[in-house]
């Protein structure tokens, strides 16, 4: 190094000032900590608010409760999208870009200033697009598809807050130069922070996405553009729309791996492997915008095909690969740790009384099985024709964003907690029962739906009886006991969120001061997450309980595949 | 560790678990197998979705849907009209906040061309209990060629967001020996 560097890290140190972690050792950064403080705050605000819109909503749709008139149903429901889907999700995935690059390399996180400037616009343009659709007259969904219009500041709301967002990703780019450039890593970024980076390299197309659809379509809802063709709408939006629930994906499959290591110290099988199944994300993902074009009209077939499929299911292959590694190195670590017997003890004797590790593994079980598997047979060309704008699709994206992204977010939260609050996890005893029953509630609204939606019910519909229109006919009975159904889960899934919602605000008030004392953690890490001398990927291990698991994901993915395509073979003839 | 980077800094070089590259292979091969099962099926299967399209005003679809009304118009139901087009006629439906216009009688086993379009917001076409669903676009005109292979009466619902009436737009496909 020479002279002039070490003068300019010196003096970049002495305006950053760190501490350091006394159960991990690593070094913090207090702007970054302060920073994710705020976007993790700022993200369960957000979700406590759209998660109880989420419940209303689901009372509403369980037949025998009814309990919204249509307005306020469908003002309550893009309320719902807006505030879980965008503003819960970003929020905390800005925290995780900050935790991933200044604290995981333990680095100073660059222009402080800046990244607090981006939170404050997000948290504007949140409140912006909330006060938009409570004033009634932006009641559009979500996806506002033209001609349908929402007040201006609906659509200025989502603006400012994509804005604001992608300050926070360029904040995450410059840490990793910063970072770079003063050498606080040696080698490689680590995986977690490459699958971050992956989230980021994606949140960007998706951002400008967003940005090149939404600024016309504010401009038309002021006047001065006569006309937003719908069709070239849906595609750009969802450019946004689809491709930022990759962003999610990203983010929850590296917070997979971040849990992995921090509980049962898991290694990744290779680190190759790994990062390449990443790539393919980068490469592939943003093609899913077709994905909600399958049934539209103007698209040629070879154009549905190949961008459905991400180009012959290579990103899908992606997702794939993370579906035996993390569990691979899950039950390499846990047999490191001394669990050999059979195929299976290490995952019995793993730690599910620690939320953040039954909250990770829920997540990745119910994200393959349930978001993972139906999203395919969804995205296939054909198929979508069965439940296309079905309830089933809210079936599948719950399966994805609530049982996989937040469930892994609520898990992680379970370590953002003690280790940047640095606050010990108050109810321990809740806290350890918080995972399974917001999971049980999440799975149980997305099959429900799923199967809902296979029977036809409509998504997005305030009275599945048809009662009052002028035509009406019945709607299958399955699909009302569904819908009972998914109104049970979802007040479970709501008793799950509620109990997060006051375990993160009870232990940010009232947990046990972490930085002062010698006191231990109430959800212990792995020991191996203390030494970071110690790294690299596993040495060969066998891994039968892996292999076991893989295989029945595989015959269920490949069953349910072709048990669609016969449903699809009895319906009318189309061509 | 995943949070560490990785100790061996040429990590790219480091051999692949055999059950990965396993795993590897069955994952793409499967992936293409369901690529090319697309393809095949617009060539083995009877359910593909037409994609002949083309741009019309909404006035100008109107036209054409009440003309086509008046012409093969057997009866009425609630006000609204039910047609029973001939065999192989172009078929016109139209949708609007918050009506599928007009009803239809169509004869099993016979393939129309069924013309869909809608005159102000986006709609979506869910024939019930069927379950085929299609979106209706404003300003684009789609043709399918459906052939019924069940009599009865079926319903079709609106499942695309149109606004405080969307639960209130229905309308029917009426199919005979």
């Amino acid at each position: 190094m020479t002279a002039i560097d070490a003068s300019h890290s010196g003096l970049s140190a002495t305006r950053a000032a760190f501490r350091t972690c006394r159960f991990t050792g690593l070094k913090v950064d207090i702007a970054a900590q302060r920073l994710i403080m705020a976007n993790a705050v700022a993200a369960v605000v957000f979700l406590a608010v759209g998660g109880l819109m989420g419940l209303l909503v689901a009372l509403t749709r369980w037949p025998a409760v009814h309990l919204l008139p249509s307005e306020w149903f469908y003002l309550v429901l893009t309320g719902h999208g807006a505030n879980v889907l965008l503003f819960w999700i970003i929020f905390f995935e800005i925290a995780i870009l900050y935790f991933a690059s200044a604290v995981l390399l333990g680095s100073r996180i660059a222009a402080p200033k800046t990244a607090w400037a981006g939170f404050v616009l997000m948290v504007v343009g949140a409140i912006l697009t909330n006060v938009a659709v409570f004033q009634g007259d932006s009641s559009v969904m979500f996806t506002s598809y033209p001609p349908m219009q929402a007040a201006p500041n609906f659509y200025l709301g989502l603006i400012v807050f994509a804005v604001g967002a992608l300050i926070g990703v360029g904040i995450f780019f410059a840490t990793l130069v910063v970072a770079h450039g003063e050498k606080t890593y040696e080698g490689s970024i680590p995986l977690v922070t490459f699958g971050a980076l992956t989230a980021a390299i994606i949140a960007v197309f998706t951002l400008a996405s967003g940005a090149i659809i939404l600024i016309p379509t504010w401009l038309w809802s002021l006047g001065l553009i006569a006309e937003i063709d719908p069709l070239m709408y849906k595609v750009i939006w969802w450019g946004m729309g689809h491709s930022s629930q990759q962003i999610n994906v990203a983010a929850h499959v590296s917070v997979w791996y971040a849990i992995g290591a921090l509980t049962i110290g898991a290694k990744p099988l290779s680190e190759k492997v790994s990062r390449t199944a990443f790539l393919l994300y980068i490469f592939f993902l943003q093609l899913a915008s077709a994905h909600h074009l399958l049934a539209d009209p103007g698209m040629s077939a070879t154009w549905k095909i190949v961008n459905t499929s991400y180009l012959m299911y290579l990103a899908v292959l992606g997702s794939l690969i993370h579906g035996l590694t993390v569990p691979g190195a899950l039950e390499a670590a846990q047999r490191r740790n001394g669990f050999t017997k059979g195929a299976f003890e290490w995952l019995r004797k793993a730690p599910w009384g620690n939320p953040a590790f039954s909250g990770m593994f829920l997540s990745l079980v119910m994200f393959g099985f349930i978001g993972g598997i139906s999203g395919v047979v969804l995205g296939t060309e054909q198929l979508n024709l069965l439940m296309h704008n079905t309830i089933y699709v809210p079936g599948h994206f719950h399966g994805t964003v609530v049982a996989g992204t937040t469930l892994a977010f609520m898990a992680m939260t379970y370590y953002v907690l003690p280790l940047i609050f640095q606050r010990d996890v108050i109810w321990p005893k809740l806290a350890r029962w918080q995972p399974y029953l917001f999971g049980i509630g999440a799975g149980g609204i997305s099959l429900f739906m799923m199967g809902a939606g296979t029977l036809g019910v409509p998504r997005r519909h305030w009275d599945m009886t048809l009662t009052d229109s002028m035509h009406p006919f019945d709607l299958p009975s399955g699909g009302f006991l569904m819908m009972g159904l998914n109104g049970m889960a979802a007040v479970i899934a709501a008793a799950g969120g509620i109990l997060y919602i006051l375990i993160t605000v009870g232990t940010v008030l009232w947990g046990k001061r972490l930085d002062k004392g010698e006191a231990p953690l109430t959800f212990p890490l792995h020991k191996k997450a203390a030494t970071v001398a110690e790294y690299g990927s596993h040495a060969t291990v066998k891994l039968p309980g892996t292999i076991i698991l893989v295989s029945i994901f595989f015959l269920s993915f490949v069953l349910y595949y072709f048990v669609n395509w016969k449903y699809l073979s009895e319906i009318w003839l189309l061509r | 560790m995943a949070i560490t980077p990785p100790s061996n800094r040429l990590w790219w070089n480091e051999p692949i678990e055999r059950v990965e590259i396993g795993w590897i292979v069955v994952a793409f091969l499967w992936g293409l197998f369901m690529f090319f099962f697309m393809i095949a099926w617009h060539f083995i299967g009877g359910q593909n979705l037409s994609t002949e399209t083309y741009r019309i005003t909404p006035a100008a679809y109107e036209q054409k849907v009440i003309d086509f009304a008046e012409k093969y118009q057997v009866g009425e139901e609630v006000g609204t009209p039910v047609v029973r087009p001939p065999v192989g006629e172009d078929v016109y439906l139209l949708a609007r906040l918050w009506e599928w216009w007009p009803l239809l009688e169509l004869k099993k086993d016979q393939s129309y061309r069924i013309h869909l379009s809608s005159l102000d917001w986006q709609h979506g076409f869910s024939l019930q209990p069927v379950n085929i669903n299609i979106s209706v676009h404003p300003g684009y005109e789609q043709i399918i060629t459906l052939t019924p292979t069940q009599a009865g009466d079926f319903g079709i619902a609106c499942n695309e967001y149109c606004g405080i009436g969307h639960h209130l737009m229905t309308g029917r496909i009426r199919v005979t020996e």
